[in-house]
């Protein structure tokens, strides 16, 4: 069924038809027409779940942690200073090894306050051991929220959908609304290895010590060591499981196939643009154009930022000669931090090309076309002296 | 309504949690989980912020406990606890019993925001805050129900200056289904009121006065013996709230009769946390608590 | 559900006794009764069993003539302390060590 609707609408139908069974509900700027929505459609009976309003966003993904620990299918979403404020708990997730979804309606932190978009909020919690996906439009908010929580539950391990404060989440687009039996089928009832259950009980997140320990019939069991590379090593096992569950929902729903990156004009260009979320469908009009004036440029739209595809980095760009990454975050005192990443990718590479990094849009700084364009071309015509740092666009000077 | 008068011969004789556990000798609640987990039974799931309940629960992969329990973080255990109960709704297990067990400082302090909102939304679990007045298990720092005068680690020349916040007063605030307090020297009144508060649908929130033998300077033998003085003393009440009244219970409830109860420089005596505590303190602590009970008699009496 | 070989760990515990080890060697004194005086075992009726409530480690057994499990007794005299008609005496380790040792020598 197609739609017009906002961007968050298309998520709160996505999370409707995931039958989520938990949801806590927070408040904030560009999230709160989200979980609006779905009170709508849980009052309303449209979704059967439970719906509780808490006293803020670390109480939220509390809910959501006790929640999916007891055994049912929970989601959250929240922006900026609420994912910040929830980030004890963001790790907390991780480590129990939940299979929550989260949407993060990306917007800059702060001080000074701001409403307006950037993706520091969620790149600041990379760390945290979740699955980050990073959507380009409304469509792929509906499809991806749907296939995060297979991912999710397939490697037990918690999925952010990211998708652009104001850009996509107030803006409406038409999308087609996957049919309700088909995902059903798509994504079963949720199963949990560890449910707190009195026919079994357990006592779960227990104090970890540093050393293997034996349990209480002489068998060792790991260290918090031993626990925390397991969440390292099964999030690299999340790339291809997330690419086969995008090749069964193309199958079911034919959309979809470009699950850890998207490219538009990438083959056999000599420049390619490295982006993510709403920016890189801004980028493919200036990519067209430059291809115009015979500057052969790609744009490559990175969905999986955590874990990081470093070996489909690798093959997408190493026969480039020059990667440009546009960035709406990054590490202050540093760098881009996509930049950091794609440099650190393609470091063994045998033929490196060269790399820069523009930083744009923070806090909702309009992003001008005519930048893009300069920027995307300067780098194209530069020389070797081009020096290697982030270059900030769009500053008012 | 549990009419049998609960006592230690007729209280079950199993056992919920395993010995060569990792609480202080004497522990306090030591005793008020055991007995407590014998009101509530197997059919229940814990969650358990950071305290010394996290470490007596157990170290990986070990647990003491025979119950499900879920650890988490410090200022989050209401909204867990509300978390894992909407998931049982949900898969029509509603029949479990969900109780969340903090301490002092995970209540009073850290989680009390959490806590509010879980009571103001009319949640259906067991909220147990056992009160043993500081940060015990990182090693006796003050807290929001440390009283006026004690040492602790934080308050180390002085003693703390501020005194008491009255926890089950400020929860009692928000008119939840049930308040109770309790002692841990009482274990058996403990256990009634527990289950009393299962009987009930909606927020319960019990408070248990829980003496530290490490915490609070004394001999671990004497765990029983101060908290029982705290309570006949008159310091440390023994009540219910239900619909907005309040009723004194147990041993508490005898004190009305009396005119005149024992002075409390027996209970800060018998502690070395209470050694910088000067005689002005204990005179102008020993008049509020003969103004309460006063006021007690009048009300109740 | 999707085939994938994902060996989950997680911190998640299951119960058993000892966690702490034998916490009886942290024991400085061994609580004694003496039967003679313990009203359970001297009226052969299920009465009183106060020590066995207020253990906090649950080591004393609910019968006639209750047993203390000195394997994880932590020693906190809280038993003798409260038992009404003093039938548990705190006897210091160390002399009741001494004593074993003779006992042992003579056998």
């Amino acid at each position: 069924m197609k739609k017009i609707e906002s961007g968050n609408v298309a998520a709160a139908l996505g999370v409707k038809l995931a039958k989520v069974q938990v949801v806590a509900a927070y408040p904030i700027t560009p999230q709160t027409p989200l979980t609006e929505k779905l009170s709508e459609l849980i009052e309303g009976d449209e979704l059967k779940a439970e719906y509780i309003t808490v006293e803020s966003e670390h109480s939220a993904l509390a809910v959501c942690i006790g929640a999916a620990s007891a055994g049912a299918r929970a989601f959250t979403a929240t922006s900026a200073n609420g994912l910040l404020y929830m980030s004890e708990q963001v790790h907390w997730a991780a480590g129990a090894r939940l299979p929550l979804v989260m949407c993060v309606v990306n917007r800059g932190v702060g001080a000074p306050w701001t409403v307006w978009n950037d993706h520091q909020d969620s790149i600041s919690q990379r760390d945290a051991g979740w699955i980050q996906i990073y959507v380009n439009d409304h469509q792929e908010i509906i499809d991806t929220v749907i296939k995060a929580f297979r991912l999710a539950e397939a490697v037990s391990i918690p999925v952010m959908v990211c998708y652009d404060g104001y850009y996509l989440s107030h803006t409406y687009m038409p999308f087609d609304v996957p049919d309700e039996q088909k995902v059903d089928t798509f994504l079963p009832e949720y199963q949990y290895k560890h449910t707190l259950d009195p026919q079994n009980p357990e006592n779960l997140n227990t104090v970890t010590m540093p050393f293997a320990r034996p349990d209480r019939d002489g068998v060792t069991q790991p260290g918090y060591m031993d626990i925390r590379h397991n969440l390292h090593e099964e999030l690299g096992t999340a790339i291809p499981v997330f690419e086969q569950i995008d090749a069964a929902y193309k199958e079911a729903f034919g959309r979809g196939g470009k699950p850890i990156m998207s490219d538009y004009r990438c083959e056999g260009a000599d420049y390619i643009v490295v982006s993510m979320g709403s920016l890189a469908n801004r980028i493919k009009d200036v990519v067209d154009e430059l291809n115009d004036e015979g500057v052969k440029v790609g744009v490559l739209s990175l969905h999986l930022y955590r874990p990081f595809p470093r070996e489909q980095i690798i093959a997408a760009l190493e026969n480039a000669k020059g990667v440009i990454v546009i960035e709406k975050a990054l590490s202050y005192g540093n760098e881009g931090a996509l930049f950091g990443d794609i440099k650190a990718a393609l470091y063994p590479c045998e033929k490196r090309p060269f790399v820069h990094n523009y930083i744009i849009g923070l806090g909702g700084r309009e992003i001008k076309q005519a930048d893009l364009y300069d920027s995307i071309k300067a780098s194209c015509t530069a020389s070797e002296n081009f020096e290697d740092v982030s270059r900030w666009i769009g500053l008012n000077r | 309504m549990n009419k049998q008068v609960t006592n230690p011969v007729n209280l079950t004789a199993e056992e919920f949690i395993y010995p060569g556990n990792r609480a202080c000798s004497g522990c306090g609640l030591s005793t008020l989980y055991r007995i407590g987990l014998k009101a509530l039974g197997r059919d229940s799931i814990f969650v358990v912020p950071p305290s010394c309940l996290t470490v007596m629960q157990g170290l990986y992969p070990i647990a003491a406990t025979q119950i499900p329990s879920l650890n988490v973080t410090f200022a989050s255990t209401a909204a867990a606890a509300t978390g894992v109960r909407a998931a049982l709704k949900a898969r029509g297990k509603e029949n479990i019993k969900v109780v969340a067990w903090a301490g002092d400082g995970g209540t009073s302090d850290i989680g009390i925001q959490s806590l509010s909102a879980a009571i103001e939304r009319g949640e259906d679990f067991l909220y147990i805050c056992y009160d043993n007045e500081a940060y015990m298990n990182t090693g006796v720092q003050r807290s929001g129900t440390t009283p006026r005068g004690a040492y602790t680690t934080n308050t180390p020349i002085k003693g703390k200056i501020q005194k008491n916040k009255d926890l089950p007063t400020i929860m009692a605030a928000h008119n939840p289904t049930y308040v109770a307090t309790c002692s841990a020297a009482y274990p058996l009144d403990f256990h009634n009121k527990i289950l009393k508060a299962i009987s009930l649908k909606g927020m319960k929130y019990i408070h248990i006065h829980t003496p530290c033998p490490s915490g609070w300077g004394m001999e671990e033998r004497l765990s029983i013996t101060v908290g029982k003085m705290a309570v006949n003393a008159g310091l440390f009440d023994l009540y219910e709230v239900e619909n907005g009244k309040k009723t004194l219970s147990g041993p508490s409830a005898k004190l009305l009769k009396r005119e005149t109860l024992p002075r409390i420089d027996e209970y800060l005596k018998a502690q070395s946390r209470f050694r910088m505590l000067t005689e002005e303190h204990v005179t102008e602590l020993q008049a509020e608590i003969d103004a309460k009970w006063e006021k007690y008699r009048q009300e109740m009496g | 559900m999707d085939e994938f070989k994902c060996e989950i760990k997680t911190s998640n515990s299951k119960s058993g006794p000892g966690d702490a080890g034998r916490t009886g060697s942290w024991r400085v004194e061994r609580p004694v009764i003496d039967l003679s005086k313990c009203t359970p075992a001297k009226r052969q009726k299920d009465s009183c069993y106060l020590c066995w409530l207020y253990c906090p480690d649950g080591v004393i057994s609910k019968e006639l003539e209750p047993k203390i499990d000195l394997e994880y007794c932590k020693g906190c005299g809280i038993c003798a302390q409260e038992c009404p008609t003093g039938a548990i005496k705190m006897v210091e380790e160390t002399s009741l060590i001494e004593e074993e040792r003779k006992n042992d020598e003579k056998n």
